[in-house]
């Protein structure tokens, strides 16, 4: 009997895996039919996902914590039981800004370099203000992990607001903002309308960064349990075909369709084949793994990066540390069942559901519970670690540097 | 009670408009314009904003709601946990209702309830705007497909519908579908519809 699921989200490449799971028939051969909603804010996605208008949805993960955490509304458990990708955000300035810290043209800046030269300019002149697209977003999590490391303080030497993805091109222009962290295509949009510069990838500040996740209400994942594990199958399947050459642009141009993006199919092709223009009229660059959906279990949600996301929570909202928080945030993640999903399909699972964040700095064989697994650089650009085992002491580490 | 209307669709804030003006003793600040909104907040300082879901200012509201100095009391989306049905409600309906704190759930009831009524009738005037639309669409195609048959096949116009007739009876399907397949299949097949 075939199921059916709505899945709520935002018009961003990383949309992507649901979407083409359903364009491609990897729904329907796991015995699904989908269907999109679409909105143009967080909190109508999430509106959506918690009143039962949405099944599951394409969701900024701090947010799903959040909401599990109660905050900012009434607590709702939500679970997370894959990861819709990792990176795949840009740190796009105004021509003045980049200008001015020395950002190279055709080519990405070095996170230490350009930090450093920012810090100089936030020293001098008027407050800079940067646009994240939600307050509980990786992008406001990236942005504030840099600027801290490069010496600049996140609400007290800048300031960083909200501004809806598409308007960000409007905000730059207007100079409303100086700089912004957005999914793709948004900086695309900035540069083509020679408004902003591409100076970073996120994945330059941590080399696997976890970005969206597929959420779900607890209870709604419990009820439906074997439909969302047939969708965990399916989008496995569509990121196997997503991350292909010969499918880029077949990709791209669903991607892009009315129903979903509503953008330029060349914008988008741009972050799926890791190939940017960094700032208008110039050549694109490659940049491997720019956004990563698939390789290395990308899907797996590892519990250590929920609870990565949790300390930079209480890092940035000021709250105290909590340990049973800690623990509600880290329950988020399930990895039983994105385990469950795959289980003799043939397809990677790591043997841990939970690592040592940004230990790697080469190649590195890991036990797997099936497959052969081999995780690649995954550090953060300071090269600081996370052991999820003592995450009080991370905390304290930001606290004295 | 000082009532915010954050709606980008001027025709459905004014249907709005029009109808909380009914209740006693209250102000109402009608805003369309996406820029300059959160000055225009602070200054209003309401008890009550109602905003469409499909705004996409929504994030940045609620991010002010939720950190910015310059309220006097915190502004949080509905009174309490435990109107979860009004709630539901409003999110079918298409609009989020955000309270200050403190104020008495008795007095923001009759302002959600006649917010929704409107936003229902604006909703059913749109449906009833779009199935014209989606009627005009299918004539369109039809006489497209029409042509492509006249075209190809070299028959008259009532002989060409007399087929996609005949195709729509004889696999149940609507006029409208096979004609869609018509100009899909000629796109296909390289021709210029």
């Amino acid at each position: 009997m075939t199921e059916h699921l709505t899945i709520g989200f935002l018009p961003l490449v990383d949309a992507c895996l649901p979407i083409l799971a359903h364009e491609h028939g990897f729904a329907e051969e796991e015995g699904l039919a989908l269907s999109f909603q679409r909105d143009v804010s967080w909190a109508t996605v999430l509106d959506r996902l918690l009143y039962g208008h949405s099944d599951a949805a394409h969701l900024i993960a701090p947010l799903a914590i959040a909401t599990t955490l109660g905050r900012g509304r009434p607590a709702q458990p939500l679970a997370a039981p894959f990861v819709l990708g990792l990176n795949g955000n840009a740190i796009t300035f105004s021509p003045a800004l980049a200008d001015a810290v020395g950002a190279p043209v055709g080519a990405l800046g070095d996170p230490r370099t350009i930090g450093a030269a920012l810090a100089a300019a936030a020293a001098g002149g008027r407050r800079l203000r940067f646009g994240v697209v939600h307050r509980y977003s990786s992008h406001n999590y990236m942005l504030r992990y840099w600027l801290a490391a490069s010496g600049i303080a996140p609400d007290a030497d800048v300031e960083i607001v909200t501004v809806a993805p598409p308007f960000v091109a409007d905000a730059l222009e207007s100079g409303e903002i100086d700089g912004t962290c957005v999914g793709e295509p948004w900086s695309s949009v900035a540069v083509e309308r020679g408004v902003g510069r591409i100076v970073l990838a996120t994945a330059q500040i941590w080399r696997r960064g976890v970005e969206k996740v597929l959420a779900l209400r607890q209870t709604r994942l419990d009820e439906r349990r074997e439909a969302v594990e047939a969708l965990i199958r399916a989008m496995r399947k569509a990121g196997a075909h997503f991350v292909k050459p010969e499918n880029w642009e077949t990709n791209a141009a669903i991607l892009a369709g009315e129903r979903y993006l509503r953008s330029d199919p060349e914008l988008v092709l741009r972050a799926i084949s890791d190939r940017l223009v960094l700032s208008r009229g110039t050549e694109p660059i490659h940049y491997p793994d720019f956004m990563f959906q698939h390789r290395e279990a990308a899907n797996f949600p590892w519990v250590s990066q929920a609870e990565w996301l949790y300390t930079q929570m209480v890092r940035w909202d000021g709250t105290p540390f909590r340990a049973e928080d800690a623990r509600q945030a880290a329950a988020v993640f399930r990895p039983d069942v994105y385990r469950s999903a795959l289980k003799g399909t043939g397809d990677l699972l790591p043997g841990a559901s939970s690592k040592v964040e940004g230990s790697l700095d080469r190649p590195t064989a890991v036990t797997a519970q099936q497959g052969a697994m081999v995780l690649e650089q995954n550090s953060f650009f300071d090269g600081r670690t996370f052991d999820p085992d003592d995450l009080e002491g991370y905390l304290a580490s930001f606290a004295s540097g | 009670m000082r009532i915010a209307i954050v709606d980008e669709s001027a025709s459905r804030a004014s249907v709005i408009e029009e109808g909380l003006a009914q209740l006693p003793g209250c102000e109402l600040f009608v805003l369309t314009e996406r820029h300059g909104l959160l000055a225009r907040i602070e200054e209003i300082a309401p008890d009550i904003v109602l905003i469409d879901l499909g705004n996409p200012s929504r994030d940045v509201l609620e991010e002010y709601f939720a950190v910015s100095r310059a309220l006097a009391r915190p502004i949080a989306m509905f009174v309490d946990e435990s109107d979860e049905e009004s709630i539901g409600a409003s999110i079918d309906a298409g609009v989020s209702v955000y309270v200050v704190d403190g104020f008495a759930a008795n007095r923001i009831r009759p302002v959600v309830d006649l917010a929704l009524r409107r936003f229902n009738a604006f909703a059913r005037l749109q449906a009833d705007l779009a199935e014209a639309k989606g009627k005009l669409a299918e004539r369109e195609a039809i006489d497209k497909a029409k042509r492509i048959l006249m075209q190809s096949k070299g028959v008259t116009e009532p002989e060409a519908y007399a087929e996609l007739r005949r195709a729509a009876m004889s696999s149940s399907r609507r006029i409208a579908d096979i004609a869609e397949a018509v100009i899909t299949a000629h796109e296909l097949l390289g021709g210029r519809a």
